[in-house]
C-alpha cells in the first residue's frame, strides 16, 4: 500500500520551502528594513502643538498694560465632518455663508484628515453659544489661542501689536509655523523672544480615523509649552496718558526720558491709535483704516520721524565752541537784530550777548560767530567740520542709538563728502554750512535722540542709552543699558549752558510763559522751518536743574513756535511727573493745550 | 475498558501540546488587537476576546468528545457527513445571511455558523473513504472523476457563496492526490501554470520569451547528451527565427522585437515538435510541447490580464506582485500590515503596545490579519515562533500519516495536513505581501467560533483516529 511513501519527502519539502521562504521574508522586514517603523510611528503620532500665553507687560510702576485674553479657533476635519445646519453654524460664528464655504473648500485642498483652521479668533463670548452647539456639528472642534489684550488706550506705538507670522519669518526661524503669532511692533517685538514663551507638544496616539486615542507614553515624550517671561516697561502709563491727552488733535512727538538711567518715561507718537484695534478678527480691516489714514497713525514718530532740530541744537554748538576753545564763558558777539548777517536774528534782545545770554535769547549771530570760529581752528574746513561732526555723533545725532526698539530711524548728519559731492572739496566754507549753526539745513534728528540730548546735558556729560524695558522676568536686561556712554565735553563747559536754558524760563526769557512754579526747569525753544505748512514747535527742557529725574523732547507739528505749544506741553508733562499735579495757576494753560487743534498745517504766525 | 485505555494512552500529546499551544498564543494576540483601556475584563463578552474564551472552551469540550468517538463512527457516517454538509452548502444560498460580501452565514440569534468552514473537514473524510476503499485506483478514469466530483462539489457551493479564499483551499487535497499515486507530472504542471501566471504578469514578452527558450535548450540538453542531434534542432530553431525576422526586415512590417521573438518561437518550436515526431525522440517531444505550451499560456494570460479581467481584480493582481502600488487603494490593507510587522523588530514593541493594530490601521486584525499583531508586540522572535510551531504540527501530521495502518487513516490525516498548510501559506503569506488578500483564517490563532471549531474537530479527529491506530480496523 505505501508505494507512494516515499512522496511524504516532497510534501514535507513543500512545507518547509514555504516556512523558510516566510521566514527569510520575516527576516527582511523586522530586521533588515527599519522605514517600517517609521511609517509605523508617524501612522499613530499626533502631534498636538500647545501654544504658551504671551509674557504680560507692566508698567514701572508694575501697572499691568498688556495681558492675554483667550480666544478659539474653530477647527476643522473634513473627512468627519457630515451634514450641518450650514445657516445655524454661520449665525453662530457671525460670518457669511461663503466665508463657510470657501473656509470648507480650502480646508479640503489641505487635507481631508488633518485638522486645518476654518475661522481664528472667536471671542469667549461667542465661544461660550458655540461649545454648548458644537455637538450638534460632527467633525468641528475648538483649539485655544491667546489674543493680546490691553488695560489702555494709551502706549499703542510703544507696545506695539501682535500678528501672525510672515512668509519671511517662517523662513528665516524655524521656530514658527503658519498660524504662529509674532510681535509686529514695539516691545511685542523687542521682546518677541523673551514674550513668546517656547510652544510645546503633546504626543497623542491617533487610531486610523485620526480621532485621539490616549497620550503617548502617558505625557512622557511631551514638552510642555512654556509661558512667555512678563516685562516690566520703563514707561510710567499715568504720564504717558497724560501726555497723549495733551497732545489731543496735534501731530507730533513726546520723548521723555530718565537722566539717571536712561529709561524712557513716557514715549507719544500723535495721533496715536487704539492698540485694542490691533486684535481679534477686526484686526485686518483696522489696520488698514489706520494704513490709509492721511495724519498716519501707524507712523512711530518718536522713532523714525527726523525733524531738523532748530534752535535746540545751539546748546551743542556753544558746548562744542567752549570745549575747543573758540570761545569761552566771557565771549561776546554783537547781535544786529534782523539786519545781523548772514543769519538774522529774530529775538529782540540787547547787544552784546556772552554764552548765557546766547542761550537765553537764542541769539543767531552768537551761533554763527561760534559756529565760524569751530570750523576756522583747523587747516582746512573740511577739518572742522570732521571735528565738529565728531561731538555731535559722541551726542547720538546722526546715528541710531542702540536701543531696544528695532525700527530707530538715524536721523540725519551729514559727512564731509556729502559737502564735497555738491559744492566740489575745498569749494564750501562755514557761510555755506551756516545753516547747521542753527540746527536748520541738512540736520535731522529724532524726537528719541533729541531727548537723549537733552538727557546728556541733564547729566552733564554722559547717557545711558534710552530703552523701553527695565526688567525681564528671570533676565537680567542688556548690558549696553547699563554703561555710562560720554558726550566729548567735559563737564565744567555745562554749567553756564544749563544757566542759559534755566534763564530761558525766567521772566524774559524765551519760554517764561512754561515756567512751573518752584521747579528749576532748565529748557531750549526751537522753531523748525516746514515747506509743507507752519514751522514745528520744537522744546527741549530737563527738571530739576539738579539732580534731573526727567529730560524731554518735545515736538508739535505746525506748532508756529517753540514756546507757543512745545514748552508748555513739555512744562506741565514735567511737572505733572514731578509734582503728580498741575498747579491751579497753571490749569488754563492745561486747558488751552488740550483744546489746541493744530491738525491743519496751517496756523495764524 | 481496555480499549478505552489504550485511545488515552496513543494519543499523540505532542500534536495535542502544539495545537493548545498555538490556540492560547492566538488568545493572547486577540486580546492585543482589540485590547482597549475600558475593556479590561479577559471575559467581558462584549469583547471579541472575551467571546473568543467561550470559543475555546466549547472547541475543547468538542475535541474531548470527538476521542471519546469510536473511529467506526467517522469510516461509517464519513458520506453521510459530507451529504449533510453539501446540503448545508446548497441550504445556505438560500436562507444564509451576507458577511463581507460573502453569503456563507447561518444566523442563529447572536452566534454566526459558516458550513464552508466545516466543509472542509467532511470532505477530507469523504476523500479518505472514498481513496481507501477496494478497488480505487487513482490511475483509474472513473476514480479521477469521483474525486474531482467529491473535491469540486462544495468547491463550486462555496464559490457560489462568494467566498472565494474558502474555495481556494480544496485546490490544496492535490497534494494528498499526489501523495496517494496521481503522477508527480501533474503537480508539475500545476507548479508550471502557477509559475507561468506569475512570470507573464511581472515581466515583458521578451524576457519570458528568452527565459523560455533558455530553459528549453537546457532541457534538450539535460535530456539528450547526443551533440549531433542537439546542434541539428538548435540550427532548426535558429535558422526559423533568422528566417522570419529577415522576412520580417524585407517586409518592413515593424513588428516589435518581442512579438518577432514571439512568432518565431514558436514557429521553431513547431517545426522541432514535427521533426521530433518524425524521429521519434519521446523526450524532445515533451520538451517541444511543454514549450509550445507555455509560450502560447504566456501570451494569452498576458492579453487575459490586460483586456479580460476588471480593473479592480487586475489592481489586486498587480499589487501582489508589485507592479503597481496605489497605498491608499487596493494595496492599503497589505501596505499597513507589512508596517505593522516590519516596526516589530527583532523583540516586538512589546505585549498590548503594538500601535499599528490597535488604533485599526490594520483591518481585520483579530481575524484574517491576526499575523500582524505577533509581528508588531513580539517582533521577529515571535513570528519565528509561530511559523516554526506551525511547521512542526504540519511535519507532526505528515509523519503521523504515514504511521497509520488503514489508508483512511492515513490519506484523513494527509488532508488535515495540507488544509492547514494551505491556511498557513495563504493567510501568512499575505500579511507579508507574498500572496493575494484572500481571506482565510490562520488556523487556531484568528477570531472566530467557526473556523476554530472547524480546526478543532478537523485535528482531533485524526488525533483520535492516531490513537486507535492499533485497534482492529472495522472494515
Amino acid at each position: 500500500m505505501n508505494t507512494y511513501s516515499k512522496r511524504k519527502y516532497v510534501i514535507i519539502g513543500i512545507f518547509a520551502t514555504i516556512g523558510l521562504v516566510f521566514i527569510i521574508k520575516l527576516f527582511g522586514l523586522q530586521l533588515l528594513d527599519p522605514s517600517f517603523k517609521q511609517f509605523a510611528t508617524n501612522n499613530v503620532l499626533r502631534e498636538v502643538v500647545q501654544y504658551p500665553a504671551r509674557g504680560l507687560v507692566y508698567d514701572r510702576n508694575n501697572k499691568l498694560l498688556v495681558f492675554n485674553k483667550a480666544a478659539y479657533d474653530l477647527m476643522i476635519i473634513p473627512r468627519e465632518v457630515l451634514d450641518f445646519d450650514t445657516t445655524y453654524l454661520c449665525r453662530l460664528l457671525e460670518i457669511s455663508k461663503e466665508e463657510l464655504e470657501t473656509g470648507i473648500k480650502s480646508a479640503k485642498e489641505y487635507s481631508r484628515y488633518k485638522p486645518s483652521i476654518l475661522v481664528k479668533q472667536i471671542s469667549p463670548e461667542s465661544y461660550a453659544t458655540l461649545q454648548e452647539q458644537l455637538y450638534k456639528f460632527k467633525g468641528f472642534h475648538t483649539q485655544s489661542r491667546t489674543l493680546r489684550e490691553y488695560s489702555n488706550k494709551a502706549a499703542a506705538h510703544v507696545l506695539g501689536y501682535v500678528g501672525e507670522v510672515g512668509v519671511n519669518e517662517i523662513k528665516n526661524d524655524e521656530y514658527y509655523k503658519i498660524g504662529d503669532y509674532i510681535g509686529i511692533s514695539g516691545i511685542d517685538k523687542a521682546y518677541e523672544t523673551q514674550l513668546r514663551g517656547n510652544k510645546g507638544v503633546k504626543k497623542y496616539f491617533v487610531d486610523v480615523h485620526n480621532r485621539i486615542q490616549g497620550s503617548y507614553k502617558n505625557g512622557l515624550d511631551d514638552i510642555p509649552a512654556k509661558t512667555g517671561k512678563n516685562v516690566t516697561s520703563t514707561i510710567d502709563i499715568e504720564l504717558q496718558q497724560y501726555a497723549e491727552k495733551l497732545f489731543q488733535n496735534k501731530k507730533g512727538s513726546v520723548v521723555a526720558i530718565e537722566p539717571s538711567t536712561g529709561e524712557i518715561l513716557a514715549m507719544v507718537s500723535a495721533p496715536s491709535y487704539d492698540p485694542g484695534l490691533m486684535v481679534r478678527r477686526v484686526r485686518g480691516s483696522n489696520y488698514s483704516k489706520l494704513l490709509s489714514d492721511t495724519l498716519k497713525p501707524l507712523f512711530n514718530r518718536s522713532l523714525l520721524a527726523e525733524y531738523p532740530p532748530g534752535s535746540t541744537y545751539k546748546v551743542l554748538n556753544i558746548l562744542i565752541g567752549l570745549q575747543e576753545q573758540v570761545i569761552s564763558i566771557n565771549t561776546h558777539f554783537s547781535c544786529a537784530g534782523p539786519e545781523s548777517v548772514p543769519i538774522r536774528c529774530t529775538h529782540y534782545h540787547g547787544s552784546p550777548v556772552e554764552v548765557i545770554g546766547a542761550i537765553r535769547e537764542s541769539c543767531n549771530p552768537f551761533l554763527w560767530n561760534t559756529f565760524r570760529s569751530i570750523l576756522r581752528k583747523y587747516e582746512s574746513i573740511a577739518d572742522g567740520y570732521n571735528v565738529w561732526r565728531e561731538y555731535a555723533l559722541s551726542f547720538g545725532v546722526g546715528q541710531k542709538l542702540g536701543s531696544d526698539f528695532t525700527n530707530e530711524n538715524k536721523g540725519s548728519l551729514p559727512l564731509e563728502s556729502y559737502y564735497n559731492r555738491i559744492y566740489g572739496g575745498g569749494h564750501w566754507n562755514a557761510l555755506t554750512v551756516r545753516s547747521l549753526a542753527i540746527g536748520q539745513g541738512e540736520l535731522g534728528v529724532t524726537p528719541l535722540q533729541m531727548a537723549n540730548y537733552c538727557a546728556i546735558i541733564a547729566n552733564r556729560g554722559y547717557y545711558y542709552i534710552p530703552h523701553i524695558v527695565k526688567e525681564i522676568e528671570n533676565e537680567q536686561i542688556d548690558q549696553s543699558f547699563k554703561t555710562k556712554n560720554y558726550g566729548k565735553i567735559s563737564a565744567e563747559y555745562y554749567e553756564p549752558v544749563i544757566r542759559g536754558m534755566e534763564m530761558a524760563l525766567d521772566p524774559g526769557g524765551s519760554a517764561e510763559m512754561s515756567r512751573i512754579p518752584d521747579i528749576a526747569m532748565c529748557g531750549k525753544t526751537g522753531t523748525a522751518q516746514n515747506p509743507q505748512g507752519s514751522a514745528h514747535s520744537i522744546f527741549m527742557a530737563f527738571a530739576p536743574k539738579e539732580n534731573p529725574r526727567i529730560a524731554l523732547s518735545v515736538y508739535v507739528e505746525n506748532g508756529v513756535w517753540g514756546s507757543r505749544y512745545a514748552a508748555p506741553i513739555a512744562s506741565l508733562i514735567v511737572e505733572k511727573y514731578l509734582t503728580d499735579t498741575i498747579s491751579p495757576n497753571r490749569k488754563w494753560l492745561e486747558n488751552v493745550m488740550i483744546k489746541a487743534n493744530l491738525l491743519n498745517s496751517f496756523q495764524p504766525e | 475498558m481496555p480499549r478505552r485505555n489504550n485511545v488515552w494512552v496513543n494519543i499523540d500529546w505532542l500534536t495535542v501540546s502544539l495545537y493548545l499551544m498555538l490556540v492560547f498564543l492566538g488568545w493572547i494576540n486577540i486580546y492585543a488587537s482589540v485590547y482597549s483601556e475600558e475593556h479590561q475584563s479577559i471575559f467581558d463578552l462584549s469583547q471579541r476576546y472575551g467571546k473568543q474564551i467561550i470559543w475555546i472552551s466549547a472547541a475543547l469540550i468538542i475535541g474531548f468528545v470527538i476521542l471519546l468517538i469510536e473511529t467506526n463512527f467517522y469510516v461509517f457516517f464519513s458520506y453521510i457527513i459530507f451529504g449533510i454538509l453539501v446540503f448545508l452548502l446548497i441550504l445556505v444560498l438560500f436562507v444564509g445571511t451576507e458577511i463581507n460580501g460573502a453569503k456563507s452565514w447561518f444566523i442563529l440569534g447572536d452566534f454566526g455558523i459558516q458550513p464552508s468552514e466545516f466543509a472542509k473537514f467532511a470532505t477530507g473524510l469523504a476523500l479518505a473513504r472514498y481513496m481507501s476503499s477496494f478497488g480505487f485506483k487513482i490511475q483509474r478514469f472513473k476514480s479521477l472523476i469521483t474525486i474531482v466530483v467529491i473535491v469540486f462539489l462544495p468547491t463550486i457551493l462555496i464559490l457560489l457563496q462568494n467566498d472565494t479564499g474558502s474555495a481556494l483551499v480544496y485546490f490544496s487535497f492535490i497534494l494528498v492526490l499526489y501523495r496517494e499515486g496521481l503522477s508527480g507530472v501533474v503537480l508539475f504542471f500545476a507548479l508550471l501554470v502557477t509559475l507561468l501566471f506569475v512570470f507573464a504578469l511581472l515581466f515583458s514578452n521578451f524576457i519570458m520569451m528568452v527565459v523560455l527558450l533558455l530553459a528549453a535548450i537546457f532541457a534538450f540538453l539535460i535530456l539528450n547528451p547526443r551533440i549531433k542531434q542537439f546542434v541539428i534542432i538548435l540550427s532548426i530553431f535558429i535558422v526559423s527565427i533568422a528566417l522570419f525576422y529577415v522576412l520580417n526586415l524585407i517586409l518592413k512590417t515593424n513588428y516589435k522585437i518581442a512579438e518577432v521573438l514571439v512568432v518565431s518561437s514558436i514557429i521553431g518550436g513547431a517545426v522541432v515538435l514535427g521533426y521530433s515526431i518524425r524521429k521519434k525522440f519521446k523526450n524532445y517531444i515533451i520538451v517541444a510541447l511543454v514549450f509550445l505550451g507555455s509560450v502560447l499560456f504566456s501570451i494569452s494570460v498576458d492579453y487575459a490580464f490586460n483586456n479580460m479581467l476588471a480593473p479592480h481584480h487586475q489592481a489586486r493582481i498587480n499589487e501582489l506582485l508589485g507592479i503597481q502600488s496605489d497605498l491608499l487603494g487596493a494595496g492599503y490593507n497589505v501596505n499597513q500590515s507589512k508596517i505593522a510587522i516590519g516596526s516589530g523588530g527583532l523583540w516586538g514593541k512589546g505585549y498590548l503596545q503594538g500601535t499599528q493594530t490597535k488604533f485599526n490601521f490594520v483591518p481585520e486584525q483579530s481575524t484574517d490579519f491576526i499575523f500582524c499583531t505577533v509581528g508588531e508586540e513580539w517582533g521577529f522572535a515571535g513570528t519565528f515562533t509561530v511559523v516554526v510551531l506551525f511547521l512542526f504540527l504540519l511535519i507532526r501530521l505528515v509523519f503521523l500519516s504515514e504511521r497509520q495502518r488503514s489508508g483512511f487513516s492515513r490519506i484523513y490525516g494527509y488532508t488535515v495536513a495540507v488544509i492547514l498548510f494551505f491556511h498557513f501559506m495563504v493567510n501568512i503569506g499575505m500579511t507579508i505581501g507574498l500572496m493575494p488578500v484572500i481571506g482565510i483564517p490562520l488556523p487556531f490563532f484568528s477570531y472566530g467560533g467557526s473556523s476554530l471549531w472547524s480546526f478543532t474537530i478537523l485535528l482531533f479527529v485524526f488525533i483520535q483516529l492516531d490513537a486507535s491506530r492499533l485497534e482492529n480496523l472495522a472494515n
